[in-house]
C-alpha cells in the first residue's frame, strides 16, 4: 500500500490537543504513522496554507433503507435537473434531499466525511439496509437498529427484565449487524398503530401498559450491562411540537445517576439526537419560540450526555422518520403528500415532503435554534453537528452550517433576509450571539466528538499515529482573513481525502472508490434459552417471515464487515 | 429582433432531447455556436448542427432572439424548456415536454405536442394550433407544483390531465378534453369550448373550470348553486354554477369558506 506525507498544513486534531499548529501528517498501509518513520518513497502533499483534519463522521442521517428508498421512489421531483453522468471514477447519480447510494458516497467523501451511520434500520428490513450502504461507495458505514418501541423490549422492560432486554439487543444487534441502539419515539411509535401517541414520558404505552420513561431507563441500562461503543441514542418523544422542551428536558433527566460502562472511551449513557425539533417553546405555532438556552443549560451541565444538532438548512426536503404519528401530523399542517408504513413487531415510518421557507418565521425560528445549541454548547466534544439529514436538510450543506457557526457575519446576513426577521429575531437568541467557533471546536463537534460518543475513538476522528488514515486537506488557510462563503467553499469539496489510506478524492473529484466497510458490533452475552425460546415463539406466531429469512447472513449482504467486539459474558 | 432558423436535415432514430432549443441558450451565440450546443439522442450526446441545419445568428438577448423551427420534429422533445422570452415558432408537431417550465416568451406549435407541455409553467404564452397530448400544464410526476402562470391556448382538442395540480394561470381549449381536469387543483383557470368527459376538478381545492360544451359524468362532489352571466373573450353567456370539490380541503379567506367553481354553458 502507498506511503504518503501531508506536509506543513495548520494541523486540527483534538485527539493530541493541535490547535492549527503546521505539523507533517504521515500515512503508511492505512493507518497514520508518526512522520519519522516514513520512507522517502512517500507521496509528498504539499499542504502549506491548508486545513489538516481527521475524516468526518456522521452520527445521524437517514441514507440508507426502505424508508429511504420510498423516498426516492415516492419523489421523482427531487431527482429533477440533479443527474450526474457516468465518469471514469463514478457511477450516474443524481437526487438533492434523497440522493442514490452513490451520490450519498460521493458527496459524503468530497466534503471530507469519512464514516456515518445510518440512524434507523427497522430490524425486518436490515438486509435491505446493508444492500444499500453496500451500494453507497467510499465511506465506512454502520446503522443503527430500532429498540423503542420493539414488543420484546416492551415485554422484557415492564417485568424489569433488564438481562433479558440486554440478550434480546445484543441477539438483534448481531441479526441485523446492527451498531447501537436506537430510539424513536419511544412507545409513541407503536401507540400510533393504535391511532394514538405518547407525548410525554409518562404517557402509557396501549396494550403494553408501560410508559416511554421506562422504556428509556430500561434501555439505559441494558445498554450499560452490555457495555456497547455508543450509547442509546434517542429521538424523544413530542418531536417538533410547539412547548415540546419540557418534554425533552424530562428525557434528558432519565439519564440521572447513571454511569456510562464500556472499554471505549465512552463516557456518555445518553445521546439526544437532532435536539433542534425538541427545543421548541410557546404552545401554538403563533408563540412558537426558541428554548435552546434551557436545553443547553441542562446539557452543559450533564457529562453523560451527547447530542447532535438537527440543523434546519432552508431547503426544501424530505422528511423521513420511525415517528409515524409525527409524519401523519406534518402531513395535515402541509398537505403534502404523506408515506406511512408499519413494521410488524418493530416499528413504523412516515415520509412527507417539507420545505423551510425562508419567508415562514417558524422555519426561521427552527433555522437559529439549531445553531443556538451548537454556540451554546460549553463542551464540544459532547454537541455535534447534524441536519438530522434529510429531516431538517440535506447532508450537503453540512459547509453552510459550518459557515453560519464560524461566521456572525454570514448569520446577520441570514437574519436579515428572512421576510419576518422582527419575529426570528423576537423568539430566538440567536441576533445577539457573537461567538465564532474555532476550526479547533469544528473538528471537535465533527471528529473527535462524535467518534468518542460512536465509542470508536481509537480508529476514527483523529490524527495520532495508529488510528485509521482517514485524513482530510481544506484549501483554507486559517491565518489569512476570510470571506464567509470562503468557509463554505473550502468545506464543500476538500482538497484531499484519504480514507484508510487510500486518496480518494483530490481537488473535489472522487479519485478511488476505496474499501468502503459496514461497522457493526458483536455483543456475545451468556446462553439464555428464554429469550431464544422468545425469539422463536414470535416468529412463529406473529411475524410475517421465519427467523431464517430474517438475520442479515453472508459477504453478500455485508461485503466487507467490521465487527467491534464487545464480550459481556461476564 | 434576430430570427434564427433551424431545419430537421438529418431526423434522428432514437428520440432527441433537445432542450438547448430554446432562445436562452441561443442568445448571444452565431449560426455555427447554435450548431455547437449540445442534444442527447439516447444515451449519446451529439449536437444541433448533427440533426439541423441552422442559418441566423441569435439576439443579443433572449428577447431579441426568434427560433424558427423547420421539417419533422416529432420526435424532438423539450423544445422552448425553461425559456423566459423570446419567441418560438414550430412549424409542425413536436415532442414531450414543449414549453415545460418557462416564465416567459411566446412558443407556437403549428401542428400537434405530445404530453406533458407547459409541464409547471410559470409565465409566457404557448399556443398549440392542432392538438395537445396529456398533462398539459400539469405538475411534473410526483410534483405538487403545477402550471402557476401564463396563458395556453390549443386550437383543438386537449388529452387527459390538464392543468394536474394546477395553481395559476389560464388554459383554454378550443376543442374537447380527455378525462382528469384540474385534479388537485389549488388555483387557475380551465376554459373548455367543446365537451368534456368526467372527473372534473377532481380533488380540487381550489380553481375554476368552464365548460362550454357537454359533461358526459359530473363528480359526486359539487353541489349546484344557481345559474350566473359569465362573459368570456368578450362574449356573454349563461352558466350553471357548481361549487367543489366538496370532498376536499378548503382554504378559508376573512372567515368564509372558499370553493372551487365549475361553470357549465346552459
Ligand atoms: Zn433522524
Amino acid at each position: 500500500m502507498s506511503e504518503y506525507i501531508i506536509k506543513n498544513g495548520h494541523v486540527f486534531d483534538p485527539t493530541q490537543g493541535i490547535k492549527g499548529d503546521k505539523a507533517d501528517i504521515a500515512i503508511k498501509d492505512g493507518k497514520i504513522i508518526k512522520d519519522s518513520e516514513v520512507s522517502s518513497k512517500a507521496k509528498v502533499i504539499d499542504a502549506k496554507g491548508k486545513t489538516v483534519m481527521a475524516g468526518a463522521i456522521e452520527i445521524h442521517a437517514h441514507i440508507a433503507g426502505p424508508k429511504v428508498n420510498l423516498g426516492r421512489i415516492y419523489r421523482p421531483e427531487d431527482k429533477l435537473f440533479t443527474y450526474q453522468s457516468t465518469t471514469a471514477n463514478t457511477r450516474m447519480a443524481g437526487g438533492f434531499s434523497i440522493p442514490t447510494t452513490f451520490k450519498t458516497g460521493y458527496e459524503y467523501a468530497k466534503m471530507g466525511y469519512t464514516t456515518a451511520m445510518e440512524a434507523a434500520m427497522p430490524p425486518l428490513f436490515s438486509r435491505h439496509v446493508h444492500e444499500e450502504m453496500r451500494d453507497t461507495p467510499i465511506i465506512d458505514e454502520g446503522a443503527y437498529p430500532v429498540f423503542g418501541n420493539n414488543w420484546f423490549v416492551m415485554e422484557y422492560l415492564k417485568n424489569k427484565e433488564i438481562e433479558n432486554t440486554a440478550a434480546y439487543c445484543a441477539w438483534l444487534l448481531r441479526a441485523t449487524k446492527g451498531f447501537a441502539i436506537k430510539l424513536v419515539n419511544p412507545g409513541g411509535t407503536e401507540a400510533w398503530g393504535w391511532g394514538l401517541n405518547c407525548l410525554s414520558v409518562d404517557d402509557p404505552v396501549p396494550y403494553f401498559d408501560i410508559t416511554p420513561a421506562e422504556i428509556i431507563k430500561g434501555l439505559i441500562e441494558a445498554n450499560e450491562y452490555l457495555g456497547l461503543p455508543h450509547s442509546i441514542h434517542i429521538h424523544p418523544n413530542n418531536l417538533g411540537n410547539p412547548g415540546n422542551y419540557t418534554t425533552t428536558l424530562d428525557t434528558l433527566k432519565l439519564s440521572a445517576g447513571y454511569k456510562a460502562k464500556n472499554k471505549f472511551g465512552r463516557e456518555q449513557v445518553m445521546h439526544l439526537t437532532h435536539t433542534q425539533f425538541h427545543s421548541y417553546g410557546g404552545d401554538t405555532w403563533a408563540n412558537f419560540e426558541s428554548k435552546a438556552k434551557e436545553i443547553m443549560d441542562f446539557v452543559n451541565k450533564a457529562k453523560n450526555v451527547t447530542i447532535d444538532t438537527g440543523n434546519v438548512t432552508l431547503d426544501e426536503t424530505t422528511t423521513m422518520t420511525a415517528d409515524g404519528p409525527f409524519e401523519h401530523h406534518l402531513t395535515e399542517l402541509n398537505h403534502l403528500k404523506w408515506a406511512n408504513v408499519d413494521v410488524e413487531l418493530e416499528t413504523a415510518a412516515g415520509i412527507v415532503p417539507y420545505i423551510y421557507s425562508p419567508s415562514i418565521s417558524v422555519c426561521g425560528i427552527q433555522w437559529a435554534i439549531g445553531l443556538e445549541l451548537a454556540l451554546m454548547a460549553k463542551d464540544p466534544m459532547r454537541c455535534f453537528i447534524t441536519t438530522d439529514h434529510p429531516n431538517a436538510g440535506p447532508f450537503t450543506r453540512y459547509p453552510r452550517v459550518i459557515k453560519w457557526l464560524m461566521s456572525n457575519k454570514a448569520r446577520q446576513d441570514q437574519i436579515k433576509a428572512f421576510k419576518n426577521s422582527d419575529k426570528v429575531v423576537s423568539a430566538t437568541n440567536i441576533a445577539g450571539m457573537d461567538r465564532e467557533l474555532s476550526l479547533y471546536d469544528i473538528a471537535q463537534m465533527t471528529r473527535a466528538g462524535p467518534a468518542k460518543s460512536l465509542g470508536i475513538p481509537s480508529m476514527f476522528g483523529g490524527l495520532k499515529p495508529g488510528m485509521d488514515a482517514d485524513v482530510v486537506v481544506y484549501d483554507f488557510n486559517p491565518d489569512k482573513p476570510s470571506a464567509p462563503d470562503q468557509i463554505e467553499a473550502a468545506f464543500s469539496r476538500a482538497a484531499h481525502v484519504f480514507k484508510s489510506g487510500i486518496e480518494v478524492v483530490t481537488n473535489g473529484e472522487v479519485v478511488n472508490n476505496g474499501h468502503k466497510r459496514t461497522l457493526w458490533v458483536n455483543a456475545k452475552t451468556k446462553e439464555n434459552p428464554q429469550v431464544m425460546r422468545d425469539v422463536q415463539e414470535k416468529f412463529i406466531k406473529y411475524y410475517s417471515v421465519t427467523q431464517a429469512n430474517y438475520e442479515a447472513l453472508g459477504h453478500h449482504i455485508v461485503p466487507n464487515p467490521y465487527a467491534i467486539e464487545v464480550d459481556a459474558t461476564q | 429582433m434576430e430570427t434564427v432558423t433551424i431545419t430537421m436535415k438529418n431526423p434522428p432514430a432514437l428520440y432527441l432531447e433537445a432542450d438547448n432549443i430554446c432562445p436562452d441558450k441561443f442568445a448571444g451565440k452565431t449560426a455555427l455556436q447554435i450548431a455547437d450546443l449540445h442534444v442527447f439522442e439516447g444515451n449519446t450526446t451529439s449536437t444541433i448542427g448533427k440533426y439541423f441545419d441552422v442559418s441566423g445568428n441569435a439576439g443579443a438577448s433572449a428577447a431579441d432572439t426568434k427560433i424558427v423551427v423547420k421539417g419533422d420534429v416529432k420526435k424532438v422533445k423539450y423544445i422552448g424548456m425553461k425559456m423566459s422570452a423570446g419567441e418560438i415558432g414550430v412549424e409542425g408537431s413536436t415532442d414531450l415536454y414543449a414549453g415545460a417550465w418557462m416564465t416567459g416568451g411566446k412558443l407556437t406549435v403549428k401542428g400537434n405536442v405530445e404530453a406533458f407541455a407547459a409541464t409547471g409553467m410559470k409565465g409566457g404564452e404557448l399556443v398549440i394550433e392542432g392538438n395537445a397530448g396529456n398533462y398539459l400544464g400539469a405538475a411534473y410526476r410526483g410534483d405538487w407544483r403545477g402550471m402557476s402562470g401564463g396563458k395556453i391556448l390549443v386550437k383543438g382538442n386537449a388529452g387527459s390531465d390538464v392543468g394536474m395540480y394546477m395553481l395559476g394561470g389560464e388554459i383554454t381549449i378550443n376543442g374537447n378534453v380527455d378525462v382528469h381536469v384540474m385534479t388537485h387543483a389549488e388555483g387557475g383557470k380551465v376554459i373548455i369550448k367543446g365537451n368534456a368527459k368526467s372527473k372534473l376538478g377532481g380533488q380540487l381545492v381550489d380553481g375554476t373550470i368552464i365548460v362550454y360544451g357537454t359533461i358526459d359524468v359530473m363528480m359526486p362532489g359539487y353541489k349546484p348553486i344557481g345559474t350566473v352571466e359569465l362573459e368570456v373573450d368578450g362574449a356573454k353567456s349563461k352558466f350553471a354554477h357548481f361549487i367543489g370539490d366538496t370532498g376536499e380541503r378548503k382554504k378559508k379567506r376573512k372567515g368564509q369558506i372558499v370553493y372551487g367553481n365549475l361553470y357549465k354553458k346552459v
